[in-house]
């Protein structure tokens, strides 16, 4: 089977986030990881490659820093990667950057296209959805488990709310959007590491795909920190008066303990 | 104004009764409608007639449609965006709304793309600007919220038109207005192509061992707590409170804890008494689970941390630090 995995670099899940008012964006100078679920999206890939047989490609769009994920990916186990390079990537809307995905592709034909079910900053969970329409493939989406059902064909199970599954089967080329917790990651081996050298790593530019903002759907106005709608208590002081107190306002004026 | 349209959803489990995240929508839809002076309609497909389409038909709406087709018995996006882009076609609404369930969030990027246009997720507020709709949307995991408008916002006939979801629970059922009068029902033949996909039968994992929504205090953890072995100090908070021990998602995935004790959206639903949240940064999918809880303390290192949006009573602070504070205070004044 021939994968593409859709890795987002995003900032890193404890990173302290501000907002450069030029840019209405958050200020660049924070770490960043691999958004969470692509993680899960590229281990599913690796897997079905172990168990199948093919080659996983690894996809980033992002500024140049993005090209980390790729380099992970690569020390993991993807056999090549590539990165769709744009500077201002992050204001693309998910159209755009499905379009930029898409376009990248063209002339390559991958049995599977694997994406994380949603992106740790934009949250707009339908990237992975749009390249199936642009595509004309069949997707599915929060994956929690894939596996072959015959002859151009895979069988994978959808979480559904509460609790709840179905198996879905359909022909591939297919489309799916990985759900985190599918599988555990693997870390990267210095063999993994050292070999990821030399694997190749393809660059384009938003700019030779023709894509940029002018190409989205929605604009965003503006970022701003959510208002606080409920009256929340805070308890001040050292860990040791701070226990003391909420006990005290559990005790007397919640009155739940 | 073209009319927005309201696209409703049947409980999985339980076809012919409606996903009360429908009238949320109708709800927002009906608000949004009067401040832009446009109708409301809604949509229902169905295989058929279960008698909701004269339910909903209750609600003030302009039109209700009934799409009736027998591929409409179970869910697929192929056939759903087939089915909805011919009435859509017929329609011509200014907005589509649509509740942001894991269904819609599976067929909705798709329909919105089919139809040349664009799609704002996960929207937990709006308000106009010079006559057209301005969205509010978290971003960052709810850090931060977006202030979102559509690229060429619509309103004219032949207009694309604009699809958004509007987060489960930031509307509310109740306020979905009853019509004067039934409304109109429309049946709008549609003939979708087979689908690619074929699903099976909706299904439970393993019975749910644990039923944590009769417990009154449930101690809740969260990633904060970094390491499994360090869960015997929420285990000790939670035997010292006599509350049921609880988690974010994340640990469960891990296998930390038992899948049964997850709460949230893909896990259970509880309102106890008590909700202590630590080391849990307050996702909406877990918020969704717990929110409904009467005393919510929330005990995190990170003062912007969501889960503080919730909470009653917030201790900015260390875990490791706090915890023992608190099992210490406990144990001085039991
Ligand atoms: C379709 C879907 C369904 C989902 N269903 C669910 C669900 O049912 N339930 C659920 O919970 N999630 C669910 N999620 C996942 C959800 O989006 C979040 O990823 C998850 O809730 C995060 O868990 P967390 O708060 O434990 O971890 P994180 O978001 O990583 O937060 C950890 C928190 O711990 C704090 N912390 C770290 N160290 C310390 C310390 N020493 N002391 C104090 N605080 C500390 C940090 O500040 C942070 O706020 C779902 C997601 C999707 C997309
Ligand atoms: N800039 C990007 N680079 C690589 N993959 C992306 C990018 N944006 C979105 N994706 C993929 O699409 C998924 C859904 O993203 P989103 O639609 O932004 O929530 C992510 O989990 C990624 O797998």
């Amino acid at each position: 089977m021939k994968i593409l995995v859709c890795l987002k670099q995003v900032p890193a899940k404890d990173a302290p986030l501000k907002l450069d008012p030029q840019a209405a964006w958050i200020r660049d100078d924070v770490s960043y990881e691999v958004n969470e679920p692509d993680a899960f999206a590229l281990e599913t890939a690796l897997r079905l490659k172990e168990a199948q047989g093919g080659e996983v490609v690894a996809l980033t769009l992002g500024p140049a820093r993005a090209a980390q994920v790729l380099r992970e990916a690569l020390a993991k186990g993807a056999d090549r990667a590539l990165h769709l390079e744009g500077a201002d990537a992050h204001l693309l809307d998910p159209f755009a950057a499905a379009e930029a995905i898409t376009r990248a592709i063209a002339g390559e034909s991958f049995d599977l296209i694997l994406t994380g079910l949603q992106s740790d900053d934009g949250g707009y969970g339908q990237t992975g959805v749009i390249v199936a329409e642009l595509l004309g493939a069949p997707h599915a989406t929060i994956i929690m488990h894939i596996e072959p059902a015959g002859e151009k064909r895979i069988r994978v199970k959808r979480e559904l709310e509460g609790g709840n599954f179905q198996f879905v089967e359909m022909p591939t080329p297919a489309v799916l959007t990985i759900q985190s917790g599918i599988n555990r990651l693997r870390y990267a081996t210095l063999m993994g590491i050292k070999q990821a050298k030399n694997k190749p790593l393809a660059r384009t530019t938003l700019e030779e795909l023709g894509v940029s903002p002018s190409l989205n759907r929605q604009r965003l106005r503006r970022l701003f920190l959510p208002t606080k709608s409920k009256g929340t208590t805070l308890i001040p002081g050292t860990p040791k008066e701070q226990a003391a107190i909420l006990l005290e306002h559990l005790r007397n004026d919640a009155r739940v303990l | 104004m073209q009319p927005i349209l309201v696209v409703t959803e049947q409980k999985i489990t339980a076809p012919g009764k409606l996903n009360p995240a429908s009238l949320e929508a109708v709800a927002a839809a009906q608000d949004l409608a009067q401040r832009l002076g446009a109708k409301v309609a809604a949509v229902l497909l169905e295989a058929r007639d279960s008698g909701l389409a004269a339910e909903l038909a209750a609600r003030k709406l302009d039109r209700l449609y009934h799409l009736l087709h027998p591929a409409l018995a179970s869910y697929s996006p192929d056939v759903w965006v087939q089915s909805l882009v011919q009435l859509i076609t017929h329609v011509q609404p200014s907005l589509v709304l649509l509740p942001h369930t894991y269904q819609v969030r599976d067929f909705a990027p798709q329909l919105a793309t089919r139809m040349g246009a664009g799609l704002v997720t996960d929207v937990t507020a709006f308000h106009t600007d010079s006559g057209h709709a301005v969205f509010l949307r978290p971003m960052f995991q709810g850090k931060w919220s977006a202030e979102v408008e559509f690229a060429s916002p619509s309103g004219a006939p032949g207009d694309l038109p604009g699809f958004v979801t509007l987060q489960i629970g930031a509307f509310r059922a109740d306020q979905a207005l009853a019509g004067d009068s039934p409304a109109p029902i429309e049946a709008v033949p549609v003939s979708p192509d087979p689908s690619r996909l074929a699903a099976g039968e909706i299904f439970q994992e393993a019975k749910q061992a644990v039923d944590l929504s009769q417990a009154p205090i449930i101690v809740s953890v969260g990633r904060g707590i970094k390491e499994p072995k360090n869960l015997d100090l929420i285990r000790e908070l939670a035997t010292a409170l006599g509350a049921e021990l609880a988690a974010s998602r994340p640990i469960c995935d891990a296998g930390w804890l038992p899948m049964d004790r997850q709460i949230g959206s893909s896990g259970q639903t509880v309102a106890p008494k008590l909700y202590l949240a630590i080391g849990i940064s307050g996702a909406i999918q877990h918020l969704v689970g717990m929110k409904g809880s009467r005393t919510i303390v929330a005990i995190n290192k990170d003062p912007e941390a969501p889960i503080f949006e919730v909470a009653d009573y917030g201790v900015v602070g260390n875990l490791f630090e706090v915890v023992p504070a608190l099992l210490a205070a406990l144990k001085a004044t039991p």
